[in-house]
């Protein structure tokens, strides 16, 4: 028996998606294994559950994505947010720290009818399985909740900073060699350090790791000379939403 | 009167609907609706570091974020005086190639090939010409994330240029991928021959950048077929935008006349002679003639720009030598706008920026924004055409019509449902 599977969209750039079909001519092996039932996308047969495993992109900022989120849980068996904007409502959420109607008037001439919520990942209203993060998540680590599931056993994703993987690339550290704002000790690794790889600081695109020090991260901050508005606009980027960010975005 | 309805318009990036009500052979009623959530770039780039930009409007789009990306950086470099060295546009023309070659292989083979093979996707297609036609898309991909360090949503495009200089030495071996899959697009004339497509002309304006030094992709003057000629800074002095209430996507016209088509049939109509001999030649074996007035003729033009696209990544590469790819600026206020070719079009980018390097506005206009009234202008004049048949076989046409254009409509607001309804 395939697995069955559901491909769903709501508030998002379709990134997450594309980033599944990088894994391309890997695609005939996992179709071997799976079914898309569902994945607009891709495809236009468009099957109604239920699905066995239901990945799901894009924030929730309408009221019809609420009652579309929970109908597709109510189908789902494993329900898996796939990236940001799904787990904590991403960069579309860094909106929410602006007044609805000032935004609504910066982008349409006429606002009223444009029908939007403040911005949530998918938790705000619908139990979650798995959580992957990343804008985008990388491909391994989609590859690895299909496997999982496949399997019947728990996926395996990293919890610790992107500081572990960077050691691994023997990169130097940006943030405490060359004093630059660098958010890897406080951010889920899974990337491979791809951005300090190249030479760029980590921008948090994977959102919080399982127990950040965000006091000492900071206090690191403003050792290095950021102001207090830099250090908020890098809490409220990828996942200021996230509980464990929001405290910090009240500084 | 007849009423068809269609789901959700399918293989197309995100959520729209159209609705559709004929009269004999007369439409009625055509409004293409996008229901895609907004989500504010505009405003949430307020307050925003000059730097987050392209960062930040990258997410904009998850197909095309390498033009996003370059839009952005090429306008915050004009509002701070940035000259980058050829070697930077170099390689931001070679990672613009490998965003085009990516998209247009992600449309062509998985969004519009089972128009052609008449299936609902390609997962049912043959697993060998499914496995020949990924691995061309994996070579835009790959060097999308050589040069860029990923691949969605890449990382080393910065301000005055690059974090890292990529190594020529990974370049040279992708050459040799490269090589291999302009096979398999040569290969593929004949899957989006003519033949395959319904003979339909339509008159309209095609806009694109056009460049006398290159095939235009990341800098050039805007021109039409029907006279347009302006740089890019005068492009919100023709261009106007209008909200209208059915779509979350604005529509874009040229002022004083009306809807226009952006894309690689604008591109390929306007800028032919600039494409590889090996491309022009796949153009003669195409049997649609160029410039062609038929909109199903974008897919061909996909297809000429994938092999020319690839002859000209390969030359880039050979002529690549790794040096510094950063230049030093100061940060300075002031406004400007860049545009470069997305793969479906022409997208503008425009920030005012404060002394103290925080965006105060921006424009952003990406190219299915600028299509949105073409297409429905489009269905407007096709639908009489096949007003005869039945509701399932009119939807399905005007579905393949919407989806040659490659809609991508997270970057219009920043599915496509189909309702047909015959009177």
């Amino acid at each position: 028996m395939k697995l069955k599977v559901g491909v769903f969209k709501f508030t998002s750039c379709s990134g997450c998606q594309v980033e599944l079909i990088r894994m391309n001519e890997q695609l005939p092996e996992l179709l071997n294994l799976v079914e898309f039932k569902y994945w607009a996308m891709a495809s236009s047969k468009l099957e109604d559950g239920p699905y066995d495993l239901a990945l799901v992109e894009g924030a929730i900022s309408t009221p019809e994505c609420i009652e579309e989120v929970k109908a597709i849980r109510e189908k789902s068996r494993v329900l898996v947010a796939l990236g940001d904007c799904a787990v904590t409502g991403g960069v579309p959420s860094i909106r929410n720290w602006m007044s609805q109607r000032e935004a609504e008037t910066i982008v349409y001439p006429k606002p009223g009818c444009i029908r939007s919520t403040r911005v949530y990942g998918i938790d705000e209203y619908v139990k979650v399985d798995y959580y992957l993060k990343g804008c985008p998540p990388r491909l391994e680590n989609i590859l690895e909740v299909f496997k999982a599931v496949i399997l019947g056993v728990k996926p395996r994703l990293r919890q610790h900073p992107v500081c572990v993987e960077c050691k691994f690339y023997e990169n130097e550290c940006l943030l405490t060699t060359y004093k630059q704002p660098c958010m890897g000790p406080v951010t889920a690794a899974g990337c491979g350090a791809i951005c300090p790889n190249v030479g760029r600081v980590c921008e948090g695109c994977y959102g919080p790791m399982s127990d950040p020090n965000i006091a000492s991260m900071v206090e690191r901050l403003k050792e290095i000379g950021l102001s207090d508005d830099e250090i908020l606009r890098k809490f409220r980027k990828y996942a200021g939403m996230s509980k464990l960010y929001r405290e910090v975005a009240k500084l | 009167m007849k009423t068809v309805r269609i789901g959700y318009l399918t293989r197309v990036e995100g959520k729209a609907e159209l609705d559709l009500t004929i009269d004999g052979e007369e439409v009625k009623d055509l409004k293409l609706k996008i229901y895609e959530e907004p989500r504010f770039f505009e405003a949430l780039l307020i307050g925003r570091s000059f730097e987050e930009a392209v960062e930040l409007t990258s997410r904009i789009c998850g197909i095309c974020y390498v033009t996003h990306q370059l839009s952005s950086v090429r306008a915050v470099e004009k509002v701070l005086g940035v000259e980058v060295n050829d070697r930077i546009r170099l390689l931001r023309r070679l990672i613009a190639i490998g965003g085009i070659i990516s998209s247009h292989c992600l449309h062509l083979y998985l969004l519009a090939l089972p128009d052609v093979l008449g299936l609902p996707d390609v997962f049912t297609a043959d697993p060998k010409l499914l496995v020949k036609a990924l691995r061309l898309k994996a070579v835009g991909d790959k060097l999308v994330e050589l040069i860029g360090g990923r691949g969605v949503h890449p990382v080393s495009i910065v301000v005055g240029g690059f974090t890292y200089t990529p190594p020529k030495d990974k370049l040279m071996e992708l050459a040799q991928s490269l090589k291999e899959a302009k096979k398999t697009a040569v290969e593929s004339v004949p899957l989006f021959s003519a033949d395959k497509f319904p003979k339909f002309e339509v008159d309209c304006e095609r806009v694109a950048l056009s460049n006398p030094e290159e095939y235009a992709i990341n800098e050039g003057r805007v021109k039409s077929n029907k006279g347009l000629d302006i740089s890019e800074d005068e492009f919100r002095a023709f261009i106007e935008e209008t909200q209208v209430p059915h779509s979350t996507a604005k529509h874009s016209k040229v002022k004083g006349r009306g809807s226009y088509m952006v894309g690689p049939l604008s591109r390929v109509n306007l800028n032919f002679s600039q494409l590889s001999d090996d491309a022009r030649e796949a153009a003669e074996a195409s049997g649609f003639k160029f410039p062609s007035s038929n909109p199903f003729a974008a897919n061909m033009a996909r297809l000429l720009e994938v092999i020319s696209l690839i002859d000209e990544a390969l030359e880039l590469i050979d002529a690549y030598r790794e040096g510094p790819v950063r230049v030093p600026f100061q940060v300075k206020g002031g406004s400007a706008g860049a545009i470069t070719e997305a793969p479906r079009g022409m997208n503008y980018h425009w920030y005012s920026i404060g002394d103290d390097g925080l965006i105060k506005a921006a424009d952003i206009s990406p190219p299915t924004c600028q299509n949105a009234r073409r297409v429905e202008d489009d269905l407007r004049e096709y639908v009489p055409t096949i007003a005869h048949l039945s509701e399932k076989e009119i939807a399905s046409r005007c579905a393949m019509l919407i989806r040659a254009y490659d809609p991508c409509i997270s970057c219009a607001v920043h599915s496509i449902e189909v309702k047909v309804k015959k009177l």
